[in-house]
């Protein structure tokens, strides 16, 4: 990769030891996915926020960094934390301080404490054609796919190095042949709802080793959920970052997504028929989302405990519109900063299963959580689990 | 035997073949405890990847699985080296930097001289040396 003479003083220590680690994290991707040179961004979204997946290891890397006098030269937005910052529930002190340590050394580096896997959903989006760099896989899928940005499925440490330094290696889908696929996914099952969309991102994940897929046979109009859903699905399972609903080309490879595929699809994340509580939002809700939850559970209760994920600022707009209200009394509990992914609100002692409508959350809390998950989709939670 | 491979991070290490044909979610199929991965739908289910080098297509999932390789060194439970088959993922690339594990990338036909050497001589083989400085694997 050609780097220019003052990138060549910042990975040799010259602008401090932060700037050279960014460089020497870039110059690495760089290399792994043959770029030619660094170019500019406008936007970083950086992950490896929670201390569950984080763990002391990065709460050092990240002091190091902050020390090192890394800061960030663009807009930077920031992924959950483990937990609700102004309501901070019954967890270990030891978990609580070493969270709180890892938050203050984001806010020293600059970047802006949003606490949020959705930002597309609360910040300005830029320009159509814009080069940003997306960690949130959900959000980077979506980004390519549905806001016209452009960004490659990043890492924590690559969006973190880009944040400070508002560059990205110039490669993969940041060029635009890669975002041209050459094989598509041939949809061929009854996709209705949220979850059905998420269990075809699910597929697509698995199933796609390009970085970009075709996706035919599948309406482009569509509910935003069920693009928010799609993308968490392809960006849980797999490396592919970008999706393009068309119409079929002739010369495209194709994949079938019929049936059978969606059963087993189903059959390998939906591991119980029932469970101990629902869980709302992997990736967090938006305030689309938590007006569709109202509308359908207004004047009625939930028979389970309820919660719901969502960014603060989405709360407090649901608070303002009195719509929070309505969720609180038919049982729901919001919980801000954080996400169902991973977060250690809901763990193994305290429960056996859980019901969701997110593939997302299915997936990790199956996997590292080790909890089992009943799947359904939103209409048919509140239909079984309300009175 | 000497087969040739393109550096990502450098780096000379040693150790046994840990072969998987199936991507790795490092946020959520490894016990950093151990090393191991643990996923009962993964072929290398409760195998470790400490001190071996690892041989796979790529990472998928989570973009924090970066800080899993990071903290896997940490704790001594990181593969020596790795190498990958299918492609160089951002995460992988990123999380190899920071804790200094050489990472190569290899050719469809040199990968599957690898995996002969390996259905051969299998984990009873002696350690290969990944010279990503060199790029080069030796066997023995």
């Amino acid at each position: 990769m050609q780097l220019t003479r003052e990138e060549e003083k910042a990975i040799s220590g010259e602008y401090g030891e932060a700037n050279a680690m960014a460089y020497r994290i870039l110059v690495a991707i760089g290399e792994a996915t043959d770029a030619q040179n660094l170019i500019p961004i406008k936007w970083a979204h950086v992950s490896g926020v929670n201390y569950n997946t984080i763990g002391d290891s990065g709460l050092n890397f990240l002091r190091k960094i902050s020390e090192d006098g890394g800061r960030i030269s663009v807009k930077s937005s920031l992924n959950p934390m483990g937990f609700d910052r102004r309501n901070v529930p019954d967890l270990p002190q030891d978990f609580i301080d070493k969270q709180l340590e890892i938050t203050s050394y984001y806010e020293r580096i600059g970047i802006t404490p949003t606490f949020s896997c959705i930002p597309y959903e609360i910040l300005p989006i830029p320009e159509s054609g814009t080069q940003v760099s997306f960690a949130e896989s959900n959000a980077a899928v979506l980004a390519n796919s549905h806001l016209n940005l452009i960004t490659n499925k990043e890492s924590a440490l690559s969006a973190l190095a880009s944040a400070i330094v508002g560059k990205a290696p110039y490669s993969d889908l940041r060029t635009e042949e890669y975002r041209n696929p050459t094989t598509e996914i041939v949809n061929e099952s009854n996709i209705e709802n949220e979850l059905d969309y998420g269990l075809l991102g699910y597929f697509i994940g698995k199933t796609m080793k390009k970085s970009c897929t075709g996706l035919c046979n599948l309406s482009k109009k569509t509910d935003f959920w069920n693009i928010k859903s799609l993308s968490a699905g392809i960006g849980t399972s797999g490396s592919c970052g970008m999706f393009k609903i068309k119409e079929s080309s002739k010369n495209n490879e194709k994949i079938s997504f019929g049936d059978k595929e969606f059963k087993e699809t189903k059959d390998e994340l939906n591991t119980s028929e029932d469970g101990q509580i629902i869980t709302f939002g992997s990736p967090q809700l938006g305030f689309e989302d938590i007006c569709k939850i109202t509308t359908l559970i207004e004047g009625k209760k939930f028979t389970k405990p309820c919660k719901i994920f969502c960014p603060r600022s989405v709360f407090n707009k649901s608070e303002e519109c009195g719509i929070s209200s309505v969720l609180q009394k038919s049982g729901a509990e919001f919980i801000c900063d954080a996400c169902t992914c991973l977060t250690p609100l809901i763990k193994k002692e305290n429960y056996d299963s859980i019901i969701t409508n997110s593939v997302k959350a299915a997936y990790y809390m199956k996997t590292s959580n080790k909890i089992s998950v009943a799947l359904k989709d939103v209409r048919t939670i509140v239909k079984e689990y309300s009175n | 035997m000497k087969i040739k491979c393109k550096k990502i991070v450098g780096g000379i290490t040693k150790g046994k073949l840990l072969f998987s044909d199936q991507p790795i979610n490092f946020l959520a199929m490894l016990n950093l405890k151990t090393g191991q991965i643990m996923d009962t739908n993964h072929k290398l289910n409760n195998l470790t990847l400490k001190n071996n080098i690892l041989v796979f297509p790529n990472a998928i999932g989570s973009s924090v699985g970066a800080y899993t390789i990071f903290s896997l060194k940490n704790n001594n439970t990181s593969p020596n080296g790795i190498i990958c088959t299918n492609s160089v993922d951002i995460t992988t690339a990123s999380g190899c930097a920071i804790s200094n594990i050489p990472l190569v990338y290899i050719e469809k036909n040199n990968y599957e001289i690898l995996k002969n050497h390996y259905e051969e001589k299998g984990k009873y083989s002696d350690d290969v040396v990944l010279d990503a400085e060199n790029e080069s694997i030796v066997l023995n």
